[in-house]
């Protein structure tokens, strides 16, 4: 194994750690944040990084987040991080994990859109039952509704399905 | 609509940026673009703490923030050409340089927010929802741009777009199939829209050339398009399709604006120019 493909896990690692700073549970990777990691010369890293939503008012602070974690690797110089709109974010790039960490929190995972009924299902993540209603398809952030379950009685937030069919 | 501009053949963003028609059309479609959301965006966030009820406010906001987003996103796209900060561009310029129909800097009603503001909601909502059925469109077309980095941007735009319109719509049909006064403000809110809409679907003096560098579908094209999505809305509503719509104030993509820009831009710029070097 190369020196650099050591450093290269190592980053990876690194951006483990780097939750999003309003759901403290699932990370940027998680999310499906990370496009591309790259070394450069003098061990200067570059991530490029896809926003999940234009307006997001987070952007900032991960990216400062990003940087100051990456910077803890000693070997690591400096760290850039560009965010890019191709391609862009959907929300089928929450991995499984990120999915199991959004209900841990409390937040229903985006789910499924179907585009013929242009309609989706959303499952509470307390209680697992689909007996939903939408209650705000705008909450606390761009990227969640609010809704609640008639099943077990709680309110609770579902990231919106952002999908190219749209 | 051609997806290649240089001679026929295939080339980069920097070639096509070299072409000197081609980035000036382009400036200065991206300038309609930026200022119409930016200016919408400002007079939706007006409304804050102001809306309807609460679960409105928190909507609203939240379509306010990303519609200043993709402001933001157009302002970028001109930074990197070379036009000055997004800041700058956004909080900076002039009333007379501006680029936004003239409908988007319409106030939201009488008074101002600190001061007796009798915002009329008939009017924001439908303001918004035809704005964003265009918009909609707008950006179904810009997906196809010859400029790679705009086509990119619509993209990712448009799918938040769906999440816009989704709610507009709510309140629209509701309150058109309303009874009594709530029809009767949409209606007349209706005709207020509808006389300066044509200034929004105008491409300005350059508008051929954007579609000879192959930036956007053709004005007439697109306006034929935004036609047949509009007829449907009235039919769902059972109201009579108003007929062409007109721009009584003037067309903002010449420059023409009114007093509610000047107004407007005073008190959106007065913390920045009280301070431009500060930092957020």
């Amino acid at each position: 194994m190369t020196l650099n493909n050591e450093l290269l896990i190592r980053v990876e690692k690194c951006l483990e750690n780097v939750k999003d700073p309003e759901i403290p549970s699932v990370s940027v990777v998680d999310l499906g944040m990370i496009e591309e990691i790259k070394i450069l010369d003098f061990n200067k890293i570059h991530i490029k990084a896809l926003p999940t939503f234009l307006g997001c008012p987070a952007l900032e602070i991960i990216r400062k987040n990003i940087t100051e974690a990456i910077l803890q690797i000693s070997e690591v110089t400096s760290v850039e991080v560009e965010f890019i709109y191709h391609p862009p974010w959907t929300s089928d790039r929450i991995s499984e994990d990120g999915k199991e960490r959004l209900k841990q929190f409390g937040i229903a995972p985006p789910p499924v859109f179907n585009d013929e009924i242009q309609e989706w299902k959303v499952e509470c993540p307390y209680c697992g039952s689909y007996y939903t209603t939408m209650e705000n398809l705008f909450g606390p952030t761009a990227c969640r509704s609010i809704l609640y379950c008639k099943a077990c009685k709680n309110p609770f937030e579902a990231m919106k399905p952002i999908s190219n069919l749209m | 609509m051609k997806r290649k501009s240089c001679h026929g053949e295939e080339c980069s963003v920097e070639q096509q940026i070299e072409n000197k028609e081609f980035k000036q059309v382009l400036i200065e479609l991206l300038y309609q673009l930026a200022d119409d959301d930016f200016i919408l965006a400002y007079r939706g966030s007006e409304w804050l703490g102001l809306a309807p009820h609460i679960e409105e406010d928190i909507a609203y906001a939240s379509i306010n923030q990303a519609t200043m987003g993709h402001a933001v996103m157009y302002y970028e796209l001109l930074e990197s050409l070379g036009e000055g900060t997004a800041d700058e561009l956004a909080h900076s310029r002039k009333a007379e340089s501006r680029k936004n129909a003239i409908l988007l800097e319409m106030a939201n009603g009488t008074g101002t927010y600190l001061n007796q503001p009798k915002y009329d909601w008939a009017f924001t909502v439908v303001r918004h929802y035809f704005y964003d059925i265009y918009k909609k469109l707008k950006l179904e077309s810009l997906k196809q741009s010859s400029f790679e980095p705009l086509a990119h941007a619509a993209t990712k735009m448009k799918m938040e777009q769906y999440y816009h319109i989704m709610h507009w719509k709510v309140w629209f049909n509701q309150l058109c199939l309303s009874s009594g006064e709530g029809k009767t403000r949409m209606r007349a809110a209706i005709q207020k829209v509808w006389n300066e809409f044509s200034g929004v679907l105008s491409y300005g003096p350059n508008g051929k050339l954007m579609f000879d560098n192959g930036l956007i579908d053709a004005e007439q094209t697109f306006k034929k398009q935004w036609e047949t999505e509009m007829k449907k809305v009235f039919e769902e509503i059972s109201m009579p399709y108003p007929g062409e719509p007109k721009s009584k104030k003037g067309n903002g993509r010449e420059g023409f604006h009114t007093e509610d820009l000047q107004d407007a831009l005073a008190t959106l710029s007065e913390v920045y120019t009280f301070d431009p070097q500060a930092t957020w």
